[in-house]
């Protein structure tokens, strides 16, 4: 006996719309389970988790704080995965784009001026941008496998950003503890509000969220994506290269990283240091695909995958779970969102031996 | 419908306990604790639970505790202290040097919160209090041990940052070893990790391929202690008794005891009578306590016990002159001992060591 997918001739339309939240509940569901095994109430558990932080105006606003560049990055995956370009290495040019951006205040950590800021951005972008155009390039090129160089990068970036933090721009003052110095105000995103922790690196996350649906609902670039995404047979026929839509696909999605990168290192912590890697890069890979490669569920997805942060650190606080709980959470979405999908289209069917011997005799 | 309105009714009387539990924890303290690494680190997070353990037992009901591992030492570390304050702690130890500055900006925000930051030296207001161990009194003993067991007459030592609690024990450890052997040589190596067992093991390789064949650590892991017992070295623990990772390596350990500690501070928050302070306790107050001496002959079992007592009941100071620093000036004269100051800002190496201090 052998398990085979097959693809359902009609998939059903309302459970294609209905997957996310399918896959929400029964991450829910198998959380609920996991509390049990932990000895915790699971519907209180549950409620701490998932409901609480969202009745607590502070707790929103981390959400939206970690969400920030949660979404930048899917939002930049989005064109990337709907045009099959299947770029792992998002975290590495989330980096990079860290990296690049801080570059600015770490050589002119005396300048003030209002274009510092707006310059940080770009060079985040131009990092991100770089470092995505190197898979690109061999993919178009060389045919090689994306998914493979683009995330061997990311440990060259992680590398990179190491050893700089702990050697050529380490912080004189720092007692050696690895990182920058802190940069100064003009150097710094603004919050957007007095006393919070917000800033304005959400503003960006929603806006190129917004820019991106459009390009991709509603202009002749976005259709192209979806046809050389689906059916490249056909995108060649309509005189569409795919050569160039890689290129392109990974300038985009590597230059969003990186502004995620500088907009975390600008705003959130305001210095370059070792831990700017949390793995918002590979996270984002599940915003992504919670979010249906839509720009806007997109940006409810990076509300949601935050939520599991911050719900995990309160579940922490009030119930001594482990944060371990949290990751376990993460990858249980990724795991039902994909599984969903995958059986929303395609169904399992058991193929006796016999028939495939067969078929081995024909064939 | 039904159903709906049933799961309505379940969610509201789930609120409502909630809302009943909340009113009766209002009259238990919370203590609250941030730890750098996981509780299962068998090192330094390992001692500061065993503490927080100590002040459920000494108070049982009257109690409550919480806390957080895995909290990175960076801007993120903001968020579950400010987390804690919210949550209602009434009193929040920050267990890492570099908790220092969000440590201090969450204090400011919640002025009826009672801070207490490990290691650090920054009290920039009244609610925040500053607590130490004189660990290197336990390295100084350490280092006499290290030159009466060692055949090549150099020692390794995994060292994370170059903080003064860092190099005060670097310095202690060689001027100990130096009152036995004046030769005596120390390697460090700096990980700049606190807690990361792979590169804790591979500095220990790398020093054992140096040719140290005694091993010490200034990082959280029992990593180094497994390399020297798979390396047939000699090795001691850190911040807590490592002797199951090598029952045939460990000569001891600096055991941090923070339980006394906590309990004395988290009841004075009961009593209203928590105060702010900076403390530096050591073995005379049962803060620094040595593991017991094994794998070692008797004799230098007997030094050991013999110096740690007299560290113990102040008679002897390890940084007692006459000291050279590493770059050969004197820093202390014949029976002159160092002031606090100076060792809570140490920022130099002593003559022996076999390193370049990073700056």
């Amino acid at each position: 006996m052998i398990l085979q997918l097959e693809k359902r001739p009609q998939a059903s339309p309302l459970l294609s719309v209905l997957s996310p939240l399918l896959a929400l509940l029964l991450t829910a569901a198998a959380g609920l389970i996991m509390f049990a095994i932990l000895g915790k109430a699971p519907f209180s558990a549950l409620y701490t988790y998932f409901i609480e932080p969202l009745t607590d105006p502070w707790m929103r606003e981390q959400i939206l704080v970690k969400a920030t560049p949660l979404i930048l990055i899917a939002v930049g995956l989005s064109i990337c995965f709907r045009s099959s370009n299947w770029n792992i290495g998002a975290e590495g040019q989330y980096l990079m784009g860290g990296l690049f951006g801080a570059m600015l205040p770490v050589y002119f950590y005396e300048l003030q001026s209002s274009l510092l800021l707006p310059a940080m951005l770009l060079m985040g972008m131009l990092g991100g941008a770089l470092y995505a155009f190197v898979p690109a390039i061999l993919k178009a090129r060389f045919n090689t496998n994306e998914i493979l160089s683009s995330l061997m990068l990311v440990y060259v970036a992680q590398q990179l950003v190491d050893w700089v933090v702990r050697g050529p721009w380490r912080d004189p003052g720092g007692f050696g503890f690895p990182g920058t110095r802190s940069f100064n105000e003009s150097a710094t995103l603004p919050k957007l509000w007095q006393y919070g922790d917000a800033h304005w690196g959400a503003v960006l996350a929603i806006v190129s969220a917004l820019i991106m649906w459009f390009v991709l609902s509603k202009t002749l670039q976005g259709f192209k994506v979806t046809v050389i995404g689906t059916s490249p047979r056909a995108g060649r026929f309509a005189g569409f290269s795919a050569g160039r839509l890689t290129v392109v696909a990974f300038l985009v999605s590597g230059a969003l990283a990186g502004l995620a990168g500088i907009g975390e290192v600008a705003g959130s912590v305001g210095k370059l240091d070792d831990k700017l890697s949390l793995g918002y890069g590979f996270s984002a890979i599940i915003v992504a695909f919670l979010g249906r490669l839509n720009p806007l569920g997109i940006v409810a997805a990076g509300l949601v995958l935050a939520l599991s942060y911050i719900g995990g650190e309160a579940a922490q606080i009030s119930l001594g779970i482990s944060d371990r709980a949290t990751r376990v959470f993460q990858g249980l979405l990724l795991f039902f969102v994909l599984a969903c999908d995958t059986l929303i289209h395609y169904k399992i069917s058991l193929t006796g031996l016999r028939q495939q011997k067969s078929q081995g005799a024909a064939g | 419908m039904k159903r709906l309105l049933a799961s309505l009714l379940t969610a509201s009387a789930l609120a409502l306990t909630a809302t009943a539990a909340v009113a009766e924890e209002q009259d238990k303290t919370k203590a609250c604790f941030i730890y750098i690494g996981p509780t299962g680190d068998f090192g330094w997070t390992y001692q500061h639970d065993q503490g927080r353990k100590s002040v459920e037992e000494a108070f049982g009901d009257k109690v409550e505790t919480a806390y957080l591992e895995n909290v990175p030492e960076s801007a993120e570390a903001q968020r579950p202290i400010e987390g804690f304050a919210r949550a209602g702690c009434d009193i929040i130890f920050t267990t890492s040097f570099n908790y220092m500055d969000p440590t201090n900006k969450a204090a400011k925000k919640f002025p009826d919160v009672k801070f207490e930051h490990a290691t650090g030296y920054k009290r920039e207001s009244p609610n925040v209090s500053t607590y130490s161990s004189k660990f290197y009194q336990g390295r100084y003993v350490q280092g006499q041990i290290a030159a009466r067991m060692s055949q090549t007459g150099v020692a390794g030592y995994i060292a994370s940052f170059p903080i003064p609690e860092v190099i005060r024990g670097i310095n202690s450890f060689i001027l100990g070893a130096q009152s036995i052997n004046p030769d005596f040589k120390l390697k460090v190596v700096w990980v700049s990790t606190w807690f990361d067992p792979p590169k804790e093991a591979d500095a220990a390789k790398a020093l054992i391929d140096q040719g140290v064949d005694i091993l010490t650590q200034h990082t959280d892991s029992t990593a180094p202690m497994q390399v020297a017992a798979e390396r047939d070295i000699k090795a001691f623990g850190q911040a807590s008794d490592m002797i199951k990772f090598g029952p045939e390596t460990q000569l001891t350990s600096i055991i941090d005891e923070w339980g006394p500690y906590y309990v004395e501070r988290v009841g004075a928050v009961m009593n209203g009578t928590w105060e702010q302070h900076d403390v530096w306790h050591g073995m005379a107050e049962g803060n620094v306590v040595m593991a017991p001496y094994t794998n070692m002959p008797d004799d230098v079992a007997k030094m050991a016990e013999e110096t740690a007592a007299k560290i113990k009941s102040g008679e002897f100071e390890p940084f007692t002159g006459p000291i050279k620093k590493q770059d050969g000036t004197d820093w202390l004269k014949e029976g002159e001992v160092a002031d606090l100051g100076t060792l809570l800002g140490m920022n130099f190496y002593v003559a022996g060591v076999d390193d370049k201090l990073p700056q």
